[in-house]
């Protein structure tokens, strides 16, 4: 790439943040602690939508890990996720009725936050239903792992979506708040997965898994990314691109090794697929405000109408995070 | 006699301060530097905190940045005043803030008082390590290096660039020969006197203030001219990364540092409490200690290394994804790619599946969807059947196959009417054993009861096809195991090509072949041949089978099973 597509690019990203400044005023304070945030607190950014369910362990799960501050984006909720929030010590919420779509699906909100708020710390950007993995995460808190990303000088860290799923129908065990999802969610795909890599943003774009084997398999190109690049150290020039799959400038994308070594990686398990799923996919159908008109949603309920399964014979039940180390679905580089 | 500590300090305050105490209480005194760049607040806080030991000393400051002069000053100093303050002291440990002494001081002590005249410093010369990290080895002592590789790396990089294309040199000055190592040592009193009494000195530091990285090389250079006893090796266990920084110890490290046999080890995460509990007690809470085994830690270290330089073969994953050509393995393990065989032998994948110990699938590129062996609908990694799925990405499906089923040895078949977009990813793999006969593909075609217009038609594309692929096989860059032999060759002599493929799979015991696959009867395939011929396509992969005498005319319709015997 010359210097003028640098120079669009340069562009592309003054957009997006003049579009996530536009978007501010759309979120709405519902309670406001970022000023007890100090230097070197590892955030977290959220947006969601009717997910008090999960709520409790979600936020437990990265308290543990080291989060300190949780900056959550409350997308019109009508369970009282919002006063939930409110109630925690460690969370700050906004509130918005505003169209998910029309923030590209909460890239801009978020965005704007980062700028504001992640300004020099790591962020983790996650939806609640991610659970981040990273090598060593059962004995070092993530801040081990930035600390030594930043003896490095590596600014942004890449973690695989892996789609968790229950053996049986999704209905047959009902998710409880404060569980784990992964009790119930514990299976996964080990090793149908493509990659293909963006030229343009130089990021590289991953398919498969239970979604692409059972819902797409006859559109594979329509099947959802699970590239991911949840945790940067956020610097106010940055910018989100399309969810986490990608960002500017450019260079934060460059998570991989081109010469055959291997870097540092984790993996996101997204325990989406469980008995919540079925509900909310009808409702998402109505509000067409995911990507691509909820292409997704509606082959999910296409198929699940069917009683589909996605368990297969060679599912791989989830262990801990050295298994998927084992199997190459993250990497600990030349993390020891 | 004892030992004196020479301490570096520039983060993490906190936790050089309860080393500093755990040196102080076993009776050795301590000289510490503390980076200019630590604000005065936190450094007098520092200061104030350390108050009450006796033997602990505060030196000079510089400023110490990665890479320059700095740190070698900041040692200077603080050796000078160790050794100027403390005329007990015999051997001067250097150590940084964030270094752990592993084994209880006392042990240390003893252990130097009886080498009392040896020198433990790490001390290479440049011709003979291949340590450094970016190119600079020689080149360390030879140009200048005024520019701050964390700060201004462009102009150092220039400045590099130009001295080199300008033949600049510097002198090394007399008597010197370079030498390098870990920078962290442990001097007798004799020796490091020498070094800082030198009457050259002013000259030596003259000439290593424009050395790059002068902190792995100042003593240990100098070191060589004065010390009577150099034991070139570090006290200190310090494991480096691919890029020369050193790897960092966390709580989960404890049983294998507990098994080091090193006194001190760094770098330690600040945060690891528990390490800093379980080292930092008394002596009779560290002398729980294992047989020692230090073999361990290295073997760790220098993996991740390797995982991070060459990382793991047939790996295709979110953080590793090599170029074309550069993937330090293309697939995951060897395997078997057959072309015509299931077309000239009736039984070819169950024959194939009882004599090796591999798993035998059909035609996994088909048109019509993946044939596994057995029939299954996916295998390993989930990998399903569906022909829309693999053709997404063919070269995806082969490699994720051959790396989900690393350990257990894969043999498809394959034929110009299957999906082609894999044959230079498989052409270029060390890993593949291709098998081809070529021009097989016309039997099916021979044995179908469909009109000879449409035959015709598909023999030709077929043979297209095929030939294409013959033409990567026999490429340059070829790296697999490539066999190729025309149909009429193979028939006339079947047995010693089957046998050779058989040893390079390998069965674990090699075996002669017990019984062969059954062949199909080409009772007219010359005459069908001929008719393609007559229609103006010219069959020419299967080399020549004549019209009139059928090669296997001879035979009666439906043969025996053939067995050998030898």
């Amino acid at each position: 790439m010359g210097v003028l597509g640098s120079y669009r690019m340069r562009l592309a990203r003054k957009r997006l943040r003049i579009r996530a400044l536009r978007k501010s005023p759309e979120l709405r304070r519902v309670s406001d602690r970022t000023d007890t945030i100090r230097p070197d607190e590892i955030l977290l950014f959220s947006t969601m939508r009717n997910e008090k369910v999960r709520l409790p362990y979600f936020l437990d799960y990265y308290r543990s890990m080291g989060v300190t501050h949780f900056l959550i984006v409350d997308n019109d909720s009508t369970d009282g996720s919002a006063d939930y929030l409110a109630d925690q010590a460690d969370v700050s919420v906004w509130r918005t009725r505003s169209s998910y779509r029309k923030s590209r699906y909460g890239v801009d909100w978020l965005n704007h936050l980062q700028s504001r708020y992640g300004h020099g710390h790591w962020c983790v950007v996650v939806d609640p239903d991610e659970f981040l993995l990273y090598p060593f995460c059962d004995t070092r808190p993530l801040q081990a792992l930035t600390d030594w990303l930043d003896t490095c000088s590596i600014r942004a860290f890449s973690a695989m979506l892996l789609d968790m799923y229950p053996k049986g129908r999704l209905e047959d065990q009902r998710y409880l708040p404060g569980m784990d999802p992964m009790e119930i969610a514990c299976w996964f795909d080990s090793g149908n997965y493509s990659i293909t890599r963006n030229h343009l943003y130089g990021n590289l774009w991953i398919q498969g898994g239970p979604r692409s084997r059972v819902f797409f398999r006859d559109e594979p190109y329509r099947a959802p990314a699970l590239n991911k690049i949840p945790l940067v150290k956020w610097d106010r020039r940055y910018a989100y691109v399309h969810s986490t799959h990608m960002l500017l400038p450019r260079g934060l994308n460059l998570v991989y090794d081109e010469w055959g070594g291997e870097k540092a990686s984790g993996v996101l398990l997204h325990a989406k697929f469980i008995d919540t799923f079925a509900d909310k996919a009808s409702e998402e159908i109505e509000r067409r405000q995911h990507y691509a008109e909820s292409y997704e949603y509606r082959a999910y309920a296409d198929n699940l109408g069917r009683d589909t399964q996605l368990w297969c014979k060679w599912s791989e039940k989830y262990i801990n995070w050295r298994q998927l180390e084992i199997l190459g679905l993250m990497s600990k580089g030349n993390w020891a | 006699m004892s030992v004196g500590i020479v301490m570096l300090v520039h983060t993490a305050l906190g936790r050089a301060e309860e080393v500093v105490r755990h040196w102080s209480a076993s009776g050795c005194p301590v000289v510490i530097h503390v980076d200019r760049s630590v604000p005065r607040k936190t450094y007098q806080k520092f200061v104030r905190a350390l108050d009450d030991l006796p033997d602990v000393e505060f030196s000079k400051r510089f400023r110490c940045e990665w890479g320059t002069w700095g740190i070698v000053a900041a040692t200077q100093a603080a050796s000078e005043r160790m050794l100027a303050q403390y005329p007990q002291v015999r051997h001067v440990y250097l150590a940084s803030g964030s270094c752990l002494p592993l084994r209880p001081v006392q042990e240390l002590i003893n252990y130097l008082d009886a080498r009392p005249q040896t020198d433990f410093i790490e001390s290479a010369t440049t011709a003979d390590v291949p340590w450094t990290v970016g190119g600079l080895d020689a080149e360390r002592f030879t140009l200048r290096f005024p520019f701050s590789w964390k700060k201004n790396r462009y102009l150092f990089d220039r400045y590099v660039a130009w001295q080199r294309f300008f033949r600049m040199k510097r002198k090394i000055p007399g008597g010197l020969v370079p030498h390098m190592g870990s920078q962290w040592w442990c001097l007798t009193r004799q020796t490091l006197s020498a070094i800082l009494q030198d009457p050259a000195r002013e000259e030596y530091d003259r000439y290593f203030r424009r050395v790059w990285i002068p902190d792995e090389s100042y003593f240990q250079t100098m070191a060589r001219q004065y010390s009577v006893n150099i034991e070139s090796r570090s006290l200190t266990l310090s494991k480096f990364d691919y890029q020369g920084k050193p790897h960092i110890f966390y709580d989960d490290h404890l049983q294998l540092l507990r098994r080091s046999d090193c006194f001190v080890a760094r770098k330690i995460w600040p945060r690891a409490q528990r390490l800093y509990d379980a080292f930092l007690t008394d002596e009779a809470g560290a002398m729980s200690r294992q047989e020692p085994n230090p073999g361990k830690i290295d073997r760790i270290f220098a993996k991740a290394v390797e995982r991070r330089m060459r990382g793991r073969a047939g790996l295709y994953m979110q953080s590793r994804f090599p170029r074309e050509d550069w993937e330090n393995g293309v697939t995951a393990a060897p395997f078997s790619m057959f072309q015509g065989f299931a077309e000239l032998f009736d039984n070819f994948e169950p024959w194939l599946a009882r004599a090796t110990d591999a798993r035998v699938h059909g035609h996994l590129f088909a048109p019509d969807g993946v044939h596994f062996a057995d029939g299954q609908n996916a295998i390993n990694g989930a990998l399903s059947d569906s022909a829309v799925l693999r053709d997404y990405n063919a070269n995806f499906f082969l490699t994720n196959l051959i790396w989900n089923t690393r350990g257990q040895r894969q043999c498809f078949q394959f034929g110009p009417a299957d999906n082609q977009v894999i044959n230079w990813r498989v052409a270029k793999d060390p890993n593949a054993q291709i098998s081809v006969i070529s021009g097989a593909w016309s039997i099916p075609l021979f044995r179908s009861n469909a009109d000879f217009r449409d035959l015709r038609k598909r023999a030709a594309e077929l043979q297209k096809i095929e030939s294409d692929h013959l033409d990567v096989l026999r490429s340059t860059w070829t790296k697999a195991r490539v066999r190729i032999w025309t149909m009429a060759e193979f028939i006339e002599a079947p047995m010693e090509p089957l046998q050779t493929i058989l040893d390079e799979i390998g069965t674990g015991t090699p075996q002669r072949l017990k019984e062969m696959p059954r062949m199909v009867s080409l009772r007219g395939f010359g005459q069908f041949l001929q008719n393609l011929k007559n229609q103006g396509m010219h069959p020419y992969l299967m080399g020549d089978f004549p019209v009139e005498q059928d090669v296997v005319q001879h035979r009666p319709e439906k043969p025996p099973r053939p067995y050998l015997v030898r």
